[in-house]
C-alpha cells in the first residue's frame, strides 16, 4: 500500500484531543457481558447489568454512546459507575466531552438530521458538566489479553469511532484487514445497533447490538452480548434479549417531550427515523 | 496504457502547476468504483459530469473478466464497497454477471439513469440480490419530482422512462436510491424531497429512499450554468487542518478500461490517471483541478452514504 503514511492502530488513539487512547487489560479465560449504546435507556441498562450478573459475568464492559434518543441523560452514569462497568467513548460521548455542536452519527439525511439534533440538544443540556468531564476521560478502545487471545473493544470500528459495519455491508476481507492492521483476533463494537457476528479464519467479529432502543425488528426487546473465553482460547459470543419496562421508558420520553417519532420506536421496535443510513438488506428488514 | 489525451475540453483542466500542491494521500482503498461502460450513454444530459453521450467512445467497456482480475487485487488490499458506473452501466450486456461476481466480495452499487431496464433484467438483480450476503443497491438518477424538472437536464421523456424504471424494480422486491441532483436553493429541499417521496409512492415505491448530490460544475455541465472561475481552487492553505477523508480521492479509485484513476469524477481529466494496477494508483495526488473544488465543499458525495462523508469521523 501506500508507503508515505504510518499505518497503525495508533491512528485513531492518536487523533488530536479525541478520547483517551487505550486502556489495556489482562484477563483470565472467563464470562465477560458487552453493552452496546444506551441511548440513556437508563431501564434497559439496568435489566442488563442484573441478567449478566445472574448470568455469572465476571467483568462488564460499555462500547459507549451513553446518551441520545432517550429521557434523563444523568440517570445512566450512576448505574455504570456503580456496577463497575468498564466503559469507552462512542461519537455521541466524545461529541458531548468536547461540547461539540452535533453528535456525529453520520445522517445525510435532512429528517435524519433533524430529530438527531434535537436529541443531541436535550441530552447536552441535561448532562451535567462533571459527567462531560467524565466522558472526556473514557478510553476509545479497550484491549483485553485472554485466553492467548487478542480482543479488541471500540464503538465503530478502530479506524473510526462512527463507521458503519453493517453486516451486509462489510465483506470479508475488509474484515481480515482490520484484524491485521489492529493487532486483534477478536472484534467487538456496537455504532450500527444491530447485532451480528461473522467467525472468520482470521478472527471473530461481532456487533454486541444496542441497550438503548429495539433493533428494527418489530418486538421492544433489546440486545446485549455474552462472550465466553475459554481456557483453550476459543471464543463463543452469545447475543442475549433484554426484556424490561419499555412502557415506562416511553412514558418518561413522552413527559420529557421527546419526540413521538422516538417513543413510537421503543414501543414498536420498528425504527422510524434513521431509515437512509441502512444498506437495502438491512432496510428490506425493516417496516419503514 | 493508452495515452489520455492532453486536450482539455471540459474545463475540468489542473490549473497552472504549482511549486507546493495540494497533495491528498490514500491510506486504505475503501471504495473501488468501475467505469463499466465507459462513457457510452443513451442519454446526453446538459449537467453530466463526464460528458457521456451516445456516441461518447471515448472510453470503453470492461468485461466480466477484467472486473475478476481487479476484485481479486481489491480483496487482498480489504476494499470495502465496489460502485459501477459510466455511462450507463446497463448498456453493458454483462453488468448482471458483473454484479453477481462482485457480490461474492462485498456489498455493490450501481448508478443508473433507469431508462433501459426491461423487467428481465430487473428479475435478474432481485435474484442476485437475494442470494447473496451483501447489500445491492440500485441507484436511479432522476432530476425531479416530475418532467417539467427532469426532462429540461436529462431529456425529454426521460422523467416518464425512468420513473417506469423505478417501478419495474420496486415491483421485483428492490428498493431502489433515487438520486437528484440538486437545483433549488438549499431551504427548498424539505419541500422538494416531500413532494418526490409523495410521487415515488403514488407509483408504487412505499418506502422511497432519496439522496441529493450537489451539482457539479464540469463536463456538459460547464456550459450549462458557468465553469469553475480560474480562482476557484483547492490550495495548500486551504487543507491545512480540513479532513481530507472527507474527499473521495482520500480512500477511493477508479478503474477505466485504460487503468486506474483518481476518482470517478476525473477520469477525462489529464493526469488523472495513475496506473495500470491498484496498489500502484495508491499514492497521492494533488487536487488543483476545478472540480476538487466541489468536492472539498461537499465531501464524498458520489458514495451511498452521502454528502458529508458519513461514517466518516469529522
Ligand atoms: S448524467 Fe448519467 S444518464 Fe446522463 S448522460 Fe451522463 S452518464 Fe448518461
Ligand atoms: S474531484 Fe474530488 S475526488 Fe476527484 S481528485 Fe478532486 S477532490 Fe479528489
Amino acid at each position: 500500500m501506500n508507503g508515505a503514511a504510518p499505518r497503525s492502530s495508533a491512528r485513531d488513539e492518536a487523533a488530536a484531543g479525541e478520547g483517551r487512547g487505550v486502556l489495556a487489560l489482562r484477563l483470565p479465560p472467563s464470562r465477560l457481558a458487552l453493552l452496546g449504546g444506551v441511548y440513556s435507556n437508563h431501564i434497559a441498562l439496568a435489566g442488563a447489568i442484573a441478567d449478566a450478573r445472574r448470568r455469572g459475568a465476571q467483568a462488564l464492559f460499555c462500547l459507549g454512546d451513553l446518551g441520545a434518543f432517550g429521557p434523563h441523560p444523568a440517570l445512566v452514569f450512576p448505574i455504570l459507575r456503580e456496577n463497575g462497568v468498564v466503559t469507552l467513548a462512542g461519537n455521541y460521548d466524545d461529541s458531548l466531552a468536547r461540547g461539540l455542536d452535533d453528535c456525529r452519527c453520520g445522517y445525510t439525511d435532512p429528517r435524519d438530521n433533524h430529530f438527531a439534533r434535537l436529541s443531541y440538544r436535550y441530552t447536552f443540556e441535561r448532562t451535567p458538566a462533571e459527567e462531560k468531564r467524565w466522558l472526556g476521560a473514557l478510553p476509545r478502545q479497550v484491549r483485553i489479553e485472554t485466553g492467548g487471545r487478542r480482543l479488541l473493544l471500540c464503538h465503530g470500528s478502530p479506524r473510526r469511532m462512527n463507521e458503519f459495519l453493517w453486516e451486509s455491508a462489510t465483506p470479508d476481507a475488509f474484515l481480515e484487514k482490520l484484524f491485521r492492521e489492529h493487532d486483534c483476533d477478536a472484534l467487538a463494537v456496537t455504532h450500527t445497533g444491530i447485532k451480528w457476528r461473522r467467525e472468520l479464519p482470521g478472527g471473530l467479529f461481532v456487533n454486541v447490538g444496542v441497550l438503548g432502543r429495539p433493533e428494527n425488528d418489530g418486538t421492544p426487546r433489546v440486545w446485549y452480548t455474552i462472550l465466553d473465553v475459554h481456557p483453550d482460547g476459543s471464543i463463543e459470543p452469545t447475543f442475549v434479549p433484554v426484556e424490561y419496562d419499555h412502557a415506562a421508558l416511553a412514558r418518561e420520553m413522552r413527559a420529557e417531550g421527546l419526540p413521538d417519532e422516538f417513543v413510537e420506536t421503543i414501543e414498536t421496535g420498528w425504527w422510524t427515523t434513521c431509515l437512509e443510513v441502512l444498506p437495502s438488506k438491512e432496510r428490506m428488514r425493516a417496516k419503514w | 496504457m493508452t495515452v489520455i489525451p492532453e486536450t482539455d475540453t471540459t474545463d475540468a483542466g489542473a490549473g497552472p502547476p504549482r511549486a507546493d500542491p495540494p497533495l491528498v494521500g490514500i491510506e486504505d482503498l475503501d471504495e473501488l468504483w468501475f467505469q463499466v461502460s465507459g462513457t457510452l450513454c443513451n442519454l446526453a444530459c446538459s449537467h453530466c459530469f463526464i460528458s457521456c453521450h451516445p456516441g461518447n467512445r471515448a472510453f470503453g467497456f470492461l468485461g466480466l473478466g477484467d472486473v475478476k482480475r481487479r476484485l481479486e487485487e481489491a480483496r487482498r488490499l480489504g476494499v470495502k464497497e465496489y460502485y459501477f458506473t459510466g455511462g450507463e452501466p446497463f448498456l453493458n450486456r454483462e453488468m448482471v454477471p458483473i454484479l453477481e461476481e462482485t457480490l461474492r466480495h462485498g456489498p455493490a452499487s450501481v448508478l443508473t439513469n433507469g431508462t433501459v431496464f426491461r423487467d428481465a433484467t430487473a428479475a435478474d438483480l432481485a435474484r442476485i440480490a437475494k442470494e447473496s450476503r451483501y447489500s445491492l443497491e440500485v441507484r436511479v438518477s432522476i432530476d425531479g419530482y416530475d418532467a417539467s424538472m427532469n426532462d429540461p437536464l436529462r431529456g425529454d421523456g426521460t422523467w416518464e422512462a425512468a420513473m417506469r424504471g423505478v417501478e419495474v424494480l420496486v415491483s421485483h422486491g428492490l428498493l431502489p436510491i433515487v438520486t437528484i441532483v440538486q437545483t433549488w436553493p438549499d431551504e427548498e429541499t424539505l419541500r422538494v424531497l416531500d413532494r418526490f417521496r409523495d410521487t415515488l409512492r403514488l407509483r408504487g415505491y412505499a418506502r422511497p429512499r432519496i439522496k441529493v448530490l450537489p451539482t457539479l460544475r464540469i463536463g456538459m455541465e460547464a456550459s450549462r450554468t458557468r465553469g469553475y472561475l480560474p480562482h476557484e481552487r483547492v490550495t495548500p492553505e486551504m487543507l491545512e487542518g480540513y479532513d481530507a477523508g472527507q474527499l473521495l480521492c482520500s480512500h477511493s479509485r477508479i478503474v477505466t478500461d485504460r487503468g486506474v484513476a483518481v476518482c470517478p469524477i476525473l477520469i477525462e481529466a489529464p493526469g488523472a490517471h495513475l496506473g495500470l494496477g491498484l496498489e500502484e494508483a495508491l499514492r497521492p495526488f494533488a487536487i488543483t483541478h476545478a472540480a476538487c473544488t466541489t468536492c472539498y465543499q461537499h465531501g464524498a458525495i458520489c458514495t451511498n452514504l452521502g454528502a458529508g462523508g458519513a461514517g466518516r469521523d469529522r
